[in-house]
C-alpha cells in the first residue's frame, strides 16, 4: 500500500485524478483570478474532464467547478499522490 | 437621497436579488467616467427613498478587468451610503476575499449570503448570527430566486442606513485570519458536499462524443424557438402597423401638405414601426438566452466550443451569439453583454453583423427567384451562407490581435439551475426597454433621412433618379459600376442601409413595377452576374440601421462604431469587385 508522491502540473492529470496545489506560477493578474476562484496553495484540485481537440479542462476545487484553458492549467503545480496499487 | 450599491462575485445571483428588490422598475443609466451602463432603481426603505445600484460582478477589488475598474471607480467617486455584499452561500469560504477587501474601505456593509436553497440542498449550514457578531456587520441568509428570507433585508438595510448617520468609532476590523476563523466556526460544509445531479447531467452533456452533437441540437432548437415563434409575431405586428397606417393615419393626415404628411408617415411612423418590429425578436431571444444562461448551459457551450473558437480569438459564448445572429443581428449584439472581457466582446460584435440574418434572406430569395433557375437556386443560397461564414472567420482572424481577449480564460461552471419564469420575463422586459430607449431616436432619424433623400427635391419622382438619393447613386457610379451595381440598384442599397426588409419594396418604387412585373423588369435589366454581385454586397455591407444603433449604444465607442460600418463596407466592395470582374472575364 505504498503511495508515491510526485510533482506535476494540473494539465497533466488524467480525468478523475486529483492533486494538492503546491504553487501558482502566474502573473499577478492570473494569480489574483485563480485565488479569487478558490485555487489556493494547499487546496485539492480534481480534474473532471478535458474538452476534445485540445480544448479546456473542467476542474473542481472545494465547492467550485471551473473551466480553464490548458495553458493556464500548466501554471498550476500540484503534489500528486499516485493511487495505491 | 441615500444610495446603496450592490457588490458581489459573478454567479452569486446578484442581479436576481436586484430584480427581487426592485421589480420591473429598474433604469439603465450612464454614470460619468464609467464604461458600462448600470442598473439602478428607487426603493423605499423605512421612511426614506433610497437609490439601489447594481454594480457588475467582480472577483477582486484590486483586479485588472474592466468591471473591477468600474466598481472601484464607482465606490471611490460616488456617494455610497451602504454596500450590500452578495456572496454565494455555498462558496462563502472562497468569496470572503471580496468581503475582506471591502472591509478595508470605510463603508457601511450588509452581508447577503444568497442561494441558501442550494446551500441547504448540499447540506451546508450557516450560523448567521454567529457570523454577524464575529464580523461586526449584519448578515442575511436568503434566496433571491425563491424569495425566501428576503424580508429580513429591508430592516437590516434600514438599520444600517440609520447607523451611518452617527457612526461611532468602528470596531476593530477583523483581518484575513479573523475572517477565515469566523467562517470556519460559523459555516459548516459536509466533506462530501457536491452537486450530484449536475455531475450526472454533465456526464451526458459534456460527453466527449455526445457533447457537441447535443450542443448543436440545443442551438438548433433555440434558433427555431426564437425565430419561428418570433417571426409570426413580428409579421403580425408589421401587418398591424400598416393596417393602422392605411386605415387611420392616412385618412386622418390627408389634409396636410404633401411634404409634412410624407415626413410623418414615411419618416417618423415608419421609423417607429421599424423599432417595434424588433420587439418580439428581442423578447423571444432574451427569454431563450435567459433559459440557457440561468440554467448554466452557456458556460458548458464555452467548454465545448473553446478549442475551435480560440483559434479565431473568440470563445464558446461568442459562438452562441454569432449563431443567433443568423436569425437577427440586433438581439445577438445585445446578448454579447454576457461576455465580460471588452476585447472579446468587441470582436464578437464586429463578427456578428456578418451573419446572414433573416431580413437579408428575403432579399436573396427574391433575387435568386428572379435570375436563377430552380435547379441552381439552392446552391446559390448555400454559397451565400458559406460566404457569410467565411467573412465572419476572416473578420475575426484579422481583428483578433486588435481586440485581444485580455481576461484569463478561467470561468466558473455553475451547477445546473432551474430558471424561474419571473426571472426570464423580467430579463426580456429590461432588454426591450433598453433597446427602445436607446435605439428609437437613432432609427427614426435614420429613416427620416432616407425618406428625405429618396423624396426630395420635391420636383423629382419618389425613389427616382432625380432625387438626392438618385444623384448620390449617380455620384457613386464610378465606385459601384465596377461591381456591376447600377444607379438604380445603388438607390436600393441606400434604402437597405435602413433595413433589408424594405429593399424589395424600394425596388418596386424605383422600377415603378410591382410583384411579378418587378421580377421580370429586374430580370431584363440586369444579368445573373450583376445580381450575384449585388447580393454579395447586400450580404456583407451594413446590415441595418438598428444594428448600427445597437453597436453604437452597446460599445459606447464612436471609433468602434465607425469601424463596424467601414470594415464591412470595404469588405463588401472588395468581394463584389473580385467576383464581378472575374465572373465577367469568365462569362464573357
Amino acid at each position: 500500500m505504498n503511495t508515491a508522491a510526485s510533482a506535476l502540473t494540473l494539465n497533466r492529470l488524467d480525468p478523475g485524478e486529483s492533486g494538492t496545489i503546491l504553487s501558482l506560477e502566474a502573473g499577478e493578474e492570473l494569480h489574483q483570478r485563480l485565488v479569487a476562484l478558490g485555487l489556493r496553495i494547499g487546496d485539492r484540485v480534481r480534474l473532471l474532464r478535458r474538452a476534445r481537440f485540445g480544448g479546456p479542462l473542467h476542474i473542481r476545487v472545494g465547492m467550485t467547478e471551473l473551466i480553464m484553458r490548458r495553458r493556464e492549467a500548466s501554471r498550476i503545480h500540484l503534489a500528486f499522490e499516485h493511487p495505491a496499487d | 437621497m441615500k444610495r446603496i450599491a450592490m457588490v458581489g462575485m459573478p454567479n452569486t445571483g446578484k442581479s436576481t436579488l436586484f430584480n427581487r428588490l426592485t421589480g420591473a422598475h429598474a433604469n439603465v443609466g450612464n454614470w460619468p467616467g464609467l464604461t458600462v451602463d448600470l442598473l439602478s432603481a428607487k426603493l423605499i426603505i423605512g421612511d426614506q427613498m433610497v437609490q439601489l445600484v447594481d454594480l457588475p460582478g467582480i472577483y477582486d477589488l484590486n483586479g485588472y478587468s474592466e468591471d473591477e475598474k468600474v466598481v472601484t471607480t464607482f465606490l471611490a467617486q460616488e456617494q455610497v451610503d451602504l454596500v450590500l455584499v452578495v456572496l454565494n452561500a455555498s462558496q462563502v469560504e472562497r468569496q470572503m476575499v471580496l468581503l475582506q477587501q471591502l472591509m478595508q474601505l470605510d463603508l457601511a456593509l450588509v452581508l447577503v449570503l444568497n442561494m441558501v436553497d442550494e446551500a441547504a440542498a448540499l447540506g451546508i449550514t450557516i450560523d448567521a448570527q454567529g457570523l454577524a457578531s464575529k464580523l461586526g456587520i449584519p448578515v442575511c441568509l436568503l434566496s433571491a430566486k425563491y424569495g425566501q428570507g428576503v424580508e429580513q433585508l429591508h430592516p437590516a438595510m434600514h438599520k444600517a442606513l440609520r447607523a451611518t448617520k452617527s457612526r461611532d468609532a468602528p470596531a476593530a476590523k477583523p483581518g484575513a485570519r479573523g475572517l477565515e476563523a469566523a467562517v470556519k466556526s460559523s459555516v459548516f460544509v459536509p466533506a462530501q458536499a457536491s452537486h450530484a445531479l449536475t455531475e450526472r447531467i454533465d456526464r451526458i452533456l459534456l460527453d466527449p462524443w455526445l457533447g457537441l452533437p447535443i450542443f448543436f441540437g440545443v442551438m438548433f432548437l433555440l434558433f427555431e424557438l426564437v425565430f419561428f415563434l418570433g417571426k409570426p409575431i413580428q409579421d403580425a405586428m408589421a401587418w398591424g402597423f400598416s393596417a393602422l397606417r392605411s386605415g387611420a393615419l392616412e385618412p386622418a393626415l390627408a389634409g396636410l401638405p404633401f411634404a409634412l404628411r410624407g415626413f410623418l408617415l414615411d419618416g417618423v411612423y415608419n421609423g417607429l414601426s421599424t423599432v417595434a418590429s424588433f420587439v418580439p425578436l428581442i423578447v423571444m431571444f432574451f427569454f431563450c438566452m435567459g433559459i440557457v444562461e440561468d440554467a448554466g448551459y452557456l458556460s458548458r457551450a464555452a467548454f465545448l466550443m473553446d478549442a475551435l473558437m480560440a483559434r479565431f480569438g473568440l470563445d464558446g459564448r461568442s459562438f452562441v451569439m454569432v449563431l443567433m445572429g443568423f436569425g437577427c443581428n440586433v438581439p445577438a449584439l445585445m446578448g454579447t453583454r454576457v461576455i465580460r472581457s471588452r476585447g472579446l466582446r468587441l470582436l464578437t460584435m464586429l463578427v456578428i453583423p456578418m451573419s446572414l440574418c433573416s431580413a437579408r434572406l428575403q432579399v436573396f430569395v427574391f433575387f435568386i427567384a428572379a435570375l436563377f433557375s430552380a435547379t441552381v437556386a439552392p446552391l446559390v443560397l448555400f454559397s451565400l451562407y458559406l460566404i457569410s461564414i467565411l467573412s465572419a472567420m476572416l473578420t475575426s482572424l484579422l481583428f483578433k490581435r486588435r481586440y485581444v481577449n485580455n481576461d484569463p480564460f478561467v470561468l466558473e461552471m455553475p451547477p445546473y439551475r432551474l430558471p424561474t419564469l419571473r426571472q426570464m420575463l423580467l430579463r426580456g422586459w429590461h432588454e426591450v426597454r433598453h433597446f427602445i430607449r436607446r435605439a428609437t431616436r437613432f432609427i427614426v432619424l435614420g429613416v427620416v433621412l432616407v425618406w428625405l433623400l429618396t423624396n426630395f427635391p420635391a420636383s423629382a419622382a419618389a425613389g427616382g433618379p432625380n432625387t438626392w438619393a438618385g444623384q448620390i447613386g449617380e455620384l457613386l457610379n464610378p465606385v459601384l459600376s465596377p461591381l456591376g451595381i447600377d444607379p438604380k440598384l445603388t438607390i436600393a442599397l441606400i434604402f437597405g442601409f435602413v433595413a433589408k426588409e424594405i429593399v424589395i419594396g424600394s425596388l418596386a418604387v424605383i422600377y415603378g413595377q410591382d410583384g411579378g412585373a418587378l421580377t421580370s423588369a429586374i430580370a431584363h435589366q440586369i444579368d445573373w452576374v450583376q445580381a450575384y454581385s449585388f447580393m454579395l454586397f447586400t450580404l456583407i455591407y451594413t446590415p441595418c440601421l438598428s444594428t448600427i444603433a445597437t453597436i453604437s449604444t452597446e460599445s459606447k465607442s464612436r471609433a468602434f462604431s465607425l469601424l463596424a460600418i467601414a470594415w464591412p463596407l470595404g469588405l463588401a466592395w472588395c468581394v463584389s469587385l473580385l467576383f464581378y470582374q472575374v465572373a465577367r472575364q469568365l462569362a464573357g
